[in-house]
């Protein structure tokens, strides 16, 4: 039994994640039309912006080691601590969720530029050509922060408060052996958060009741005369605040390195056909179903049984739903069919 | 014989001066012939009637190859072993100060570049995939026309590109690689290993462990699923299992996986007081991090306090685990940080070139290159087989490791493992080990024939 929910709050955990990065790439097709391989790279850029932020934060003094005379040795001392004490150790130990604030506005800047100086010019060309500007848009951004940041995993640690682990079985009456990191509960909760968020606004807004129309049928909005084009510049900013978003708090869990994104890329884009093309809907659900089925084929009972199998059984389950239902979970009719 | 020299492409031509005595006389032809015939023939030392591939000849360059991740996940790595190679280079040409040429001995390397001729060099990228390492390797030997290469950061590269320096007749001087298969089972006779391996890491770890955490344990390993992994899985497990620990599990993670909370949640109900992370690198660092998220380092388990053993890592790696690696015991093959002439010295010139100090890999790649050449110089040739027997059996010592030998039997490097852990407060961004113990070569020697394997041929 422990095991059992171990295994589905891990599943619940992974499927956040992809349930995020798949719902920031189906907001992107669903309404510009736009296969975006770049999408990955967001999720690293949201990561960076924590790593940036807490970098920004331990902004130090350097008291040099003279006992090293062929290179320069120092520690550091953060200025927020000296000006502060105390509040300023603890603002670094916040930095993490903090470091929110600064991502929001960032990637809302990156996403407006990426769409109006790259993206736009893309809309009228096949799908090939779309998937092979935002791929190499990916390598772009990742070559650049492996130039300025390394290759090397950057340590980014959650606060103090919450970097041990919760008592989850003592909570509910099982074997005290079940704990499970209180960032990753935090994490979890958060995805849900954005989720409902983003639902609430494509459902209870004008904006997004015009969204949705424009997803339908984009030209009957036109004619209506609806600028359907800049309201879908804004949801691709929106679609990179919510990638970056699942990025910043992603990075306690694994420190962030410039490959990051191209990890999760491959498995989200599953989750999306999986999902169905361009339903949101579809993709939160086939996000958290292939985290939990992923989850519960690592565990060792089942690799015994079946050596390998979590490496595969996500594409399994992509094979088994598309052969069963090849619109996908909850895929429309016309949706990248021509 | 003296006379004889080669072409570029190995063609035997006469010199101007045999050419000259030619035209003596007959006679005089004659007895030259006859004391050429009756010559000993360790004056023919240097100018063998063999052609090799990528015989230097009378160009006044000859071309070493740098094959390192320079991208990927150990670009990092790859790139403090690029700087190594080329401050190698430097001190081999005869600039700066030097280096480790001011402390190797014994040594006949004299800063005129190998045997006379100016030290120049191709990098390729290894993208630490096999596939990667073998075509830029390829492209090395056959366009760049390379004497030599090295480099590393992969067991799994390196053993399968010295399958190729085999084929093809080129020396391939291992970097970063530690697997017991690069000189066990997959050994070659054109392949050299200055860097540790995980036998040596188990027989260095074995006695600290027994004293710091007992002979009564039970240990749970999460082993990277390839031939680095495998090996040190088992020497690690051999040694702890010979003190007396049982082994509770192994689990093989799949290399980059990323998220290690599904392999790391069993752990928790398996009775395990001791995690051995097998993993390096970037999936070290990772299944750290996660493994003291879910709260593995403040478990007491059959009223042991729960440890996690990180058997190989680096500085470079430490830096990425952050704060969640102080305290981890480890081996690692040198540290910047040691006191010998030997690690002064190169610390001194990397430091003062570059304006930090060196990685374990950089000093291994460093000194690779200078037993190359060195090598050469011993057997006043390039020709691959005699520059062979010169690195079999070597002895040496002031290149930081202590004194140090080349095994003839599997090209492997004996010297001394430093035990190291995690340090708790560290006085600088760089000071992040504290040596624990010095072990001693002999403590970690091993019958070469265990691993099995064979060099092959010398001629190829």
């Amino acid at each position: 039994m422990d095991a059992i929910l171990i295994q589905l709050l891990n599943g619940l955990d992974k499927g956040a994640a992809y349930a995020l990065i798949a719902l920031g790439l189906t907001l992107v097709f669903g309404t510009l039309g736009i296969v975006n391989f770049a999408h990955g790279a967001l999720f690293m850029l949201g990561a960076f912006c924590a790593v940036s932020f807490q970098q920004l934060l331990t902004i130090s003094v350097k008291v040099v080691d003279p006992s090293i005379t062929f290179f320069t040795a120092y520690k550091t001392q953060p200025y927020l601590e000296i000006w502060f004490g105390d509040v300023g150790l603890m603002m670094i130990d916040y930095a993490v969720p903090l470091s929110i604030l600064m991502a929001i506005p960032v990637m809302l800047i990156i996403g407006l530029m990426i769409e109006r100086g790259l993206i736009r010019h893309f809309y009228k060309r096949s799908h090939a050509e779309q998937i092979l500007v935002t791929f190499g848009l990916a390598i772009v951004i990742q070559e650049v922060i492996r130039h300025f940041f390394g290759a090397n995993p950057m340590p980014t640690p959650a606060p103090d408060i919450v970097s041990s682990s919760a008592q989850v079985g003592a909570w509910l009456g099982l074997s005290e052996n079940l704990v499970y990191p209180w960032w990753r509960l935090i994490y979890l909760a958060f995805s849900a958060l954005v989720i409902v968020s983003v639902f609430a606004f494509l459902q209870l807004t004008t904006f997004g009741m015009i969204v949705r129309a424009g997803m339908f049928d984009r030209q009957m909005v036109g004619f209506l005369g609806i600028n359907v084009q800049r309201k879908f510049t804004i949801v691709f900013a929106i679609a990179t605040v919510v990638a970056g978003l699942a990025g910043v708090m992603y990075a306690p869990i694994l420190p962030p390195d410039y490959h990051m994104g191209m990890d999760f890329l491959v498995l989200s884009f599953v989750v999306v056909v999986v999902g169905g093309m361009g339903s949101l809907g579809g993709a939160v659900a086939a996000g958290f179903l292939l985290g939990i089925v992923q989850s519960f084929a690592s565990m060792t009972v089942v690799n015994e049984l079946i050596p390998g199998i979590d490496q595969v059984i996500i594409y399994l389950v992509a094979v088994i739903i598309l052969l069963t239902r090849p619109r996908g979970l909850m895929g429309r009719q016309g949706v990248m069919e021509d | 014989m003296g006379d004889v020299v080669f072409t570029k492409k190995g063609e035997k031509v006469m010199s101007k001066h045999s050419k000259e005595q030619a035209t003596i006389s007959r006679r005089n032809l004659l007895k030259a012939s006859a004391a050429l015939a009756t010559a000993p023939l360790f004056f023919t030392k240097g100018a063998y009637a063999k052609d090799f591939i990528n015989n230097p000849g009378k160009s006044p360059t000859v071309t070493l190859g740098f094959n390192v991740p320079q991208t990927g996940a150990y670009a990092d790595e790859g790139a403090d072993e690029l700087r190594a190679f080329k401050l190698a280079v430097k001190h081999l040409n005869g600039e700066g100060d030097g280096g480790l040429m001011n402390t190797m001995k014994p040594m006949n390397l004299t800063g005129n570049g190998i045997l006379g001729k100016k030290v120049v060099y191709v990098t390729g990228d290894t993208q630490t995939k096999s596939d990667a390492a073998r075509a830029s390797a390829k492209r090395m030997i056959e366009k760049d026309g390379v004497i030599m290469f090295s480099g590393g950061s992969s067991s799994g590269v390196a053993i399968a590109v010295q399958s190729l320096a085999q084929e093809a007749g080129v020396i391939f001087m291992a970097g970063l690689t530690h697997s017991n298969d690069t000189t066990g089972k997959d050994k070659r006779r054109y392949g050299f290993r200055h860097f540790f391996n995980a036998k040596m890491t188990g027989s260095a770890l074995g006695p600290v462990l027994k004293e710091e955490m007992g002979v009564n344990r039970n240990a749970y390993h999460l082993t990277s699923d390839y031939t680095w992994g495998w090996t040190q899985e088992a020497s690690i497990k051999e040694t702890t299992e010979d003190l007396g620990w049982k082994t509770t599990a192994t689990v093989r993670t799949p290399v980059g996986a990323g998220d290690f909370s599904q392999f790391i949640t069993p752990i928790l109900n398996s009775g395990a007081d001791t995690l051995i992370l097998n993993h390096y690198g970037k999936d070290m660092i990772n299944s750290l991090t996660q493994s003291v998220q879910f709260g593995l380092r403040d478990k007491v388990v059959n009223g042991k306090q729960f440890e996690i053993i990180v058997p190989l890592y680096s500085r470079l790696m430490a830096q990425g685990a952050g704060k969640n690696l102080q305290g981890i015991l480890g081996t690692t093959n040198w540290d910047w940080q040691l006191q010998d002439a030997g690690s002064k010295a190169f610390v001194k010139s990397f430091g003062t070139e570059y304006g930090f100090p060196p990685s374990m890999a950089a000093h291994t790649c460093y000194v690779q290159t200078l037993l190359y050449a060195n090598a050469c110089e011993n057997a006043a040739t390039f020709y691959p087989p005699e520059v062979i027997k010169q690195l079999e059996g070597f002895k040496f010592d002031g290149m930081g490791n202590g004194k140090t030998e080349y095994r003839a039997e599997d090209h492997q490097c004996f010297k001394d493992v430093l035990v190291v852990r995690g340090k708790q407060n560290p006085s600088s961004q760089f000071d992040l080990l504290d040596i624990v113990k010095e072990v001693p070569r002999a403590q970690v020697e091993y019958d070469a024939s265990i691993f099995g394997g064979h060099l092959g041929p010398y001629k190829v």
